[in-house]
């Protein structure tokens, strides 16, 4: 198991590596200039331009940008800009001369309301999309399975973000069945209570949104999957027992149409965890995505490297996760 | 078949059909059988002859949805078929227990074999955990495995396939039985490791005095096991009656084919082996009147067309009483004694 993960996050950092040289390298060879968008389109003068594009650390020859870049992850970075010294300290993902801030720190705080949005999100996505497509499977072919095939499948249809933007403006903001949106920290000065009240009131609208959409598709994984579990030998013999139904179904069966649903729901997670960028808008949570958004706009290097760094970083930590995980499931699986 | 009493089980005139989209499957059509409890009764039939079918109606396996029964299953006197399902899931696992062809496939991957054993029990018994698992490890070691408790905690995957398919006959009989079905037991298995199942099964039933159906394509596996023999083909019984008549007289043309068909170990190496010409019917257009008759050698021996446009009653065959074939042919036995006994080994 050591030598397998060991290999796992070798394997992981050099894709890691790979990322942050696309990235750099679609950024560089993009058309935008941040030092030319900064510095206006009127009063801007050569010296100017030059000046701002020192101060943002553009002046330097790429390469180089790019390995002081990586060794600040590890080290920190003092970075020095027409004459003023900015600290970096370890890791340092890089420093926003936009903001005049370390991305590290921006990151930190833009964090929470997107790990908030992501695990509620997860649980219903889960949980609905799991009960709906076994139930389905169970009463195959009846009308209730058919009816819920096409509930689903409607749901899957409509655009992501037509659906939110809809969500929003008549249940939150014309309706008011649900609370205004927006992020309250769950660690606020009130009493704790109260403050997971307003928590959940501020996210409840974005997770049902996007829980409610992801899990379409689990509910025709988890479906289809059942439907091949419950014809498996071994739910046979299980029946052959004399086991009440309800055992077979979701001991037996179930068990084994979840294995594979557990990893496609741990890539998922390490996807909102990177950043929901339409829900993050449409409801006014000022997440990751909602931070990245701005920064592709603000042309804002450091932020759109350190953003898309922290979120390779979860995906390829989660496939790590998922394949142990699935071993633990599976005793048949043996890892490396 | 004798004495007043009725046998521990009696099934007649089952019927089993599936509606598909291509039309009705009639799996078994008008099987009639009985058995006593210390008794084998071994069901021989090729694929898609309803072997399994029958004795998956038996269990209550089939699912209602989807399956259209008729007849009746009476087990010591109460027929089955008219049985609610909490009664039925009572009547599985202890009662009466079924073991499948694939031991590999049968058990779940997941779980231990002590887990899924010790399940059996609790079923069907108000008991501990703890109590369970050692019911398990007790009948792992009847069944003949050795280091049965280290051996409970071990998954299916890690014991071999003679191993597994004792680990089931195990889960099976934890309960004691009075039926045990097993539906092709060592059709997956080497040749010794069959021998030493069949052993076991023999073993079992002498102490627990329990009724064994035994479903097989294999003769060898009847003529070892069975007390009495039921044919299958198309669904329908062709031939039925006690093991040693039918191996020696048997009368139905189908039944000559199967024993000439199989290989000798002392035959005559250079003879090809014959098949039995043809190929299995479709269960939804079954052939008229014998279902046997597109495949039969012997029609010609019938003045007319009766093969073709009636079928065959069951009736006794010419060695007396309890002997039944379904055939139209008069004289089987002279047939069989001129032209069959000889290639049989």
């Amino acid at each position: 198991m050591v030598g397998y993960l060991i290999r796992r996050i070798v394997a992981g950092i050099s894709v890691l590596f790979m990322v942050t040289v696309a990235t750099f390298t679609i950024f560089f060879l993009g058309p935008a200039d941040p030092a030319a968008a900064l510095c206006g389109s009127r009063n801007c003068s050569p010296e100017r331009y030059m000046a701002i594009k020192r101060s943002l650390g553009l002046d330097q020859p790429k390469v180089e940008q790019f390995f002081s870049f990586l060794g600040g992850i590890f080290a920190g970075r003092t970075l020095q800009s027409g004459g003023f010294v900015k600290e970096c300290p370890a890791p340092c993902f890089g420093y926003s001369f936009i903001q005049n801030r370390p991305v590290s720190v921006i990151l930190a705080e833009n964090l929470p309301v997107t790990v908030s949005i992501a695990l509620g999100a997860s649980v219903i996505m889960l949980t609905v999309g799991v009960l709906i497509g076994s139930y389905a499977a169970i009463n195959r072919g009846t009308t209730i399975d058919k009816a819920l095939v096409a509930m689903s499948l409607t749901l899957s249809s409509l655009p992501y973000y037509v659906l939110a933007l809809l969500a929003f403006l008549v249940l939150a903001v014309q309706l008011q069945i649900f609370p205004r949106t927006g992020y309250h920290p769950l660690l606020g000065d009130g009493p704790f209570f109260l403050d997971l009240l307003k928590w959940v009131q501020g996210l409840l609208l974005a997770w049902l949104v996007l829980g409610l959409v992801m899990s379409t598709s689990y509910a025709r994984f988890s479906r289809a999957s059942m439907i091949e579990a419950l014809g498996e030998d071994f739910v046979r013999t299980a029946r052959a027992k004399g086991l009440s139904p309800r055992r077979v179904q979701f001991r037996h069966a179930l068990r084994a149409a979840l294995a594979p649903v557990v990893t496609i729901f741990g890539l998922d997670l390490a996807g909102l965890m990177g950043g929901t960028i339409f829900t993050e808008r449409i409801f006014n949570l000022k997440g990751i995505g909602y931070m990245a958004v701005d920064a592709v706009f603000n042309l804002d290097l450091p932020i759109i490297m350190g953003t898309v760094l922290f979120a390779s970083i979860v995906i390829v930590a989660m496939n790590i996760i998922v394949d142990v995980a699935y071993s633990l499931i599976d005793p048949r699986v043996r890892l490396g | 078949m004798s004495g007043t009493q009725e046998p521990f089980l009696c099934v007649e005139d089952l019927t089993v059909k599936f509606p598909t989209a291509d039309g009705v499957v009639t799996a078994v059509n008008g099987l009639s059988y009985q058995l006593e409890l210390g008794k084998t009764l071994g069901i021989v039939g090729e694929s898609g002859s309803g072997k399994s079918v029958s004795s998956m109606a038996i269990m209550g396996l089939h699912d209602p949805r989807r399956t259209t029964i008729s007849g009746s299953i009476r087990v010591q006197g109460t027929d089955l078929l008219g049985v609610d399902d909490e009664r039925m899931r009572k009547f599985r696992g202890s009662v009466a227990a079924m073991i499948f062809q694939d031991p590999l496939t049968s058990l779940h991957p997941f779980f231990t074999v002590g887990d899924q054993i010790a399940e059996a029990y609790l079923a069907h018994h108000k008991a501990s955990k703890r109590e369970a698992r050692e019911r398990a490890i007790e009948m792992l070691d009847r069944v003949g495995i050795p280091q049965a408790s280290r051996r409970v905690d071990d998954y299916p995957h890690q014991f071999s396939g003679g191993m597994r398919q004792r680990a089931m006959i195990a889960m099976a009989l934890i309960n004691n039985p009075q039926l045990l079905i097993a539906d092709e037991p060592t059709t997956a298995l080497d040749v010794t490791v069959q021998a030493q199942i069949l052993d076991l099964l023999q073993d079992l039933q002498r102490e627990y005095g329990s009724a064994i159906i035994i479903i097989t394509h294999d003769l060898g596996v009847v003529a070892e096991m069975a007390d009495d023999v039921l044919v299958m083909y198309a669904g329908r019984c062709v031939e039925y009656g006690p093991c040693k008549q039918i191996l020696t007289h048997p009368e139905h043309p189908y039944t000559w084919g199967l024993l000439t068909s199989a290989p000798h170990l002392t035959g005559d190496p250079e003879q090809r082996l014959t098949p039995i010409k043809g190929t299995p019917p479709s269960l939804i257009h079954v052939p008229s009147g014998c279902p046997f008759h597109p495949r039969c050698p012997y029609m010609s021996q019938l003045p007319d067309d009766r093969c073709v446009e009636t079928l065959p009653e069951l009736r006794p065959g010419g060695q007396g009483g309890s002997h039944l074939v379904r055939c139209h042919l008069p004289n089987p036995d002279e047939i069989f004694v001129a032209e069959i006994q000889p290639r049989i080994g």
